[in-house]
């Protein structure tokens, strides 16, 4: 990310002129978004390969996911930086504090979606929300569904695989959180947390700061333009990297392979996905092109939906920042039971569909 | 001399923060004395929780993401 610090303030401009802009970009958007197949089409027909070869169903396929994925995003990133302005990490600690187990949970992996959150602040919110009386298993909910349950992989998983797969995606997603969350509410680990975490006492010394109830709708546009800026710094090789390795899949990978090793028939599919999953670190942006060719190729949506989740929910360098704050078998208890969540989602959804 | 204590485990952003102090203070001719703080139980002690968080001279002045601009040089001359 570049940040230019040397630039002077930019004038103002008046409101109405941001009102104006954001409703015309919608607009445009809109309009070019129907375009997407005829462009990409086009460019497909500029380049020396047969339309229906390996490598032209792979190169119409990338040059059509790219600008689709990079406008879905530019959209929705827009919208939910505005939407979280109104959301801070402290005001879901005060909301979360003192709650019970359950409904806490509940709220714990709502407000995990749409609270602004960024994984290398994983231990100081970690620290805030255990040392202000939020319970550890809720403050586990709030982990859990805020990377996994997220704007990106939401809209990216509507615009590609459709609405269907966006809303059991939603639904599992907040339900792991949810229980998973519990479940180690119930097991009482507080022991288990490292010696200094509990002792700690971080007054709630946030007093005085964060003046963001006085924020103007053109404010929050800002802050929806910066999140634009950021997740796009941060995302877009993933994405290009993600498509190119979906267009591979659609343009080489038989499909009876694929029926054969991630079909609904192959019972140890769904845990090699999810062993997979964990290593492997992408996000939502990099892993849902590959969901797609996977899903299009006849692969399973247990399967997918469970590989997917394992990628997103657990990944190993967030292990290694919340090491600092938990101990190994603490970390072991939480992999052991998010993962069996999500082998539970993966195989329920290849018995129903 | 004015402390000013940057708060942040390491990522991008807050050594973008603390290049954003340094050249603010030198833009208003402030003396200021800038301190990364990357301890996790630091961190947590002053109670920041979204990072990179800020204080002047032991007052917490803000917390997560970049600061703004404006915002920042009103905090170094206050």
């Amino acid at each position: 990310m570049s940040v230019d610090i040397t630039s002077p303030p930019r004038p103002a401009r008046p409101d109405w002129l941001w009102h104006l802009g954001v409703a015309a970009f919608v607009l445009g958007w809109w309009l070019l978004y129907g375009q997407l197949v005829p462009i990409s089409e086009w460019i497909t027909a500029q380049l020396p390969v047969a339309r229906h070869s390996h490598t032209g169903e792979a190169i119409a396929f990338f040059f059509y996911d790219v600008p689709k994925v990079m406008m879905l995003l530019t959209l929705i990133v827009f919208a939910m930086g505005v939407v979280r302005s109104f959301f801070s990490p402290e005001r879901t600690r005060a909301v979360l504090s003192g709650r019970r187990e359950g409904v806490g949970n509940v709220l714990a992996a709502g407000l995990g979606i749409v609270t602004p959150f960024c994984s290398c602040s994983a231990v100081p919110l970690f620290i805030g929300f255990v040392s202000a009386g939020v319970p550890l298993g809720v403050t586990f909910s709030f982990l859990i569904a805020a990377p996994m349950v997220n704007e990106v992989a939401l809209i990216l998983l509507f615009g590609l695989v459709g609405w269907k797969v966006a809303a059991i995606y939603l639904g599992f997603g907040l339900a792991i959180a949810i229980l998973a969350g519990f479940v180690i509410g119930k097991l009482h680990l507080e022991g288990w947390l490292q010696d200094w975490v509990r002792d700690i006492h971080s007054g709630a010394n946030t007093a005085g700061i964060l003046d963001e109830e006085h924020l103007t709708l053109v404010d929050r546009y800002r802050l929806g333009l910066e999140a634009v800026r950021e997740i796009f710094a941060r995302v877009w090789v993933w994405i290009i990297l993600g498509i190119a390795m979906g267009a591979l899949i659609h343009g080489y990978v038989p499909q009876d392979l694929m029926v054969r090793i991630m079909g609904a028939g192959t019972w140890w599919s769904v845990p090699a996905a999810v062993l997979m999953g964990i290593p492997m670190y992408t996000n939502a942006a990099g892993v849902i092109p590959i969901v797609e060719a996977l899903l299009g190729k006849g692969a399973a949506l247990g399967t997918v939906l469970a590989f997917m989740m394992s990628v997103i929910a657990l990944s190993l360098p967030e292990m290694i920042i919340l090491r600092q704050v938990l101990t190994l078998r603490l970390i072991a208890v939480f992999i052991g039971v998010v993962a069996s969540g999500i082998l539970g989602v993966g195989f329920l959804f290849n018995l129903i569909f | 001399m004015k402390t000013v204590k940057v708060y942040g485990p390491g990522c991008k952003r807050c050594a973008a923060t603390e290049d954003m102090v340094k050249d603010a203070a030198a833009r208003l001719g402030i003396a200021v004395e800038v301190e990364k703080v990357s301890d996790p139980r630091a961190i947590a002690m002053a109670g920041v929780m979204s990072t990179p968080g800020i204080s002047i001279d032991g007052k917490l002045v803000h917390a997560g993401g970049l600061p703004d601009q404006t915002k920042l040089e009103g905090w170094l001359s206050a």
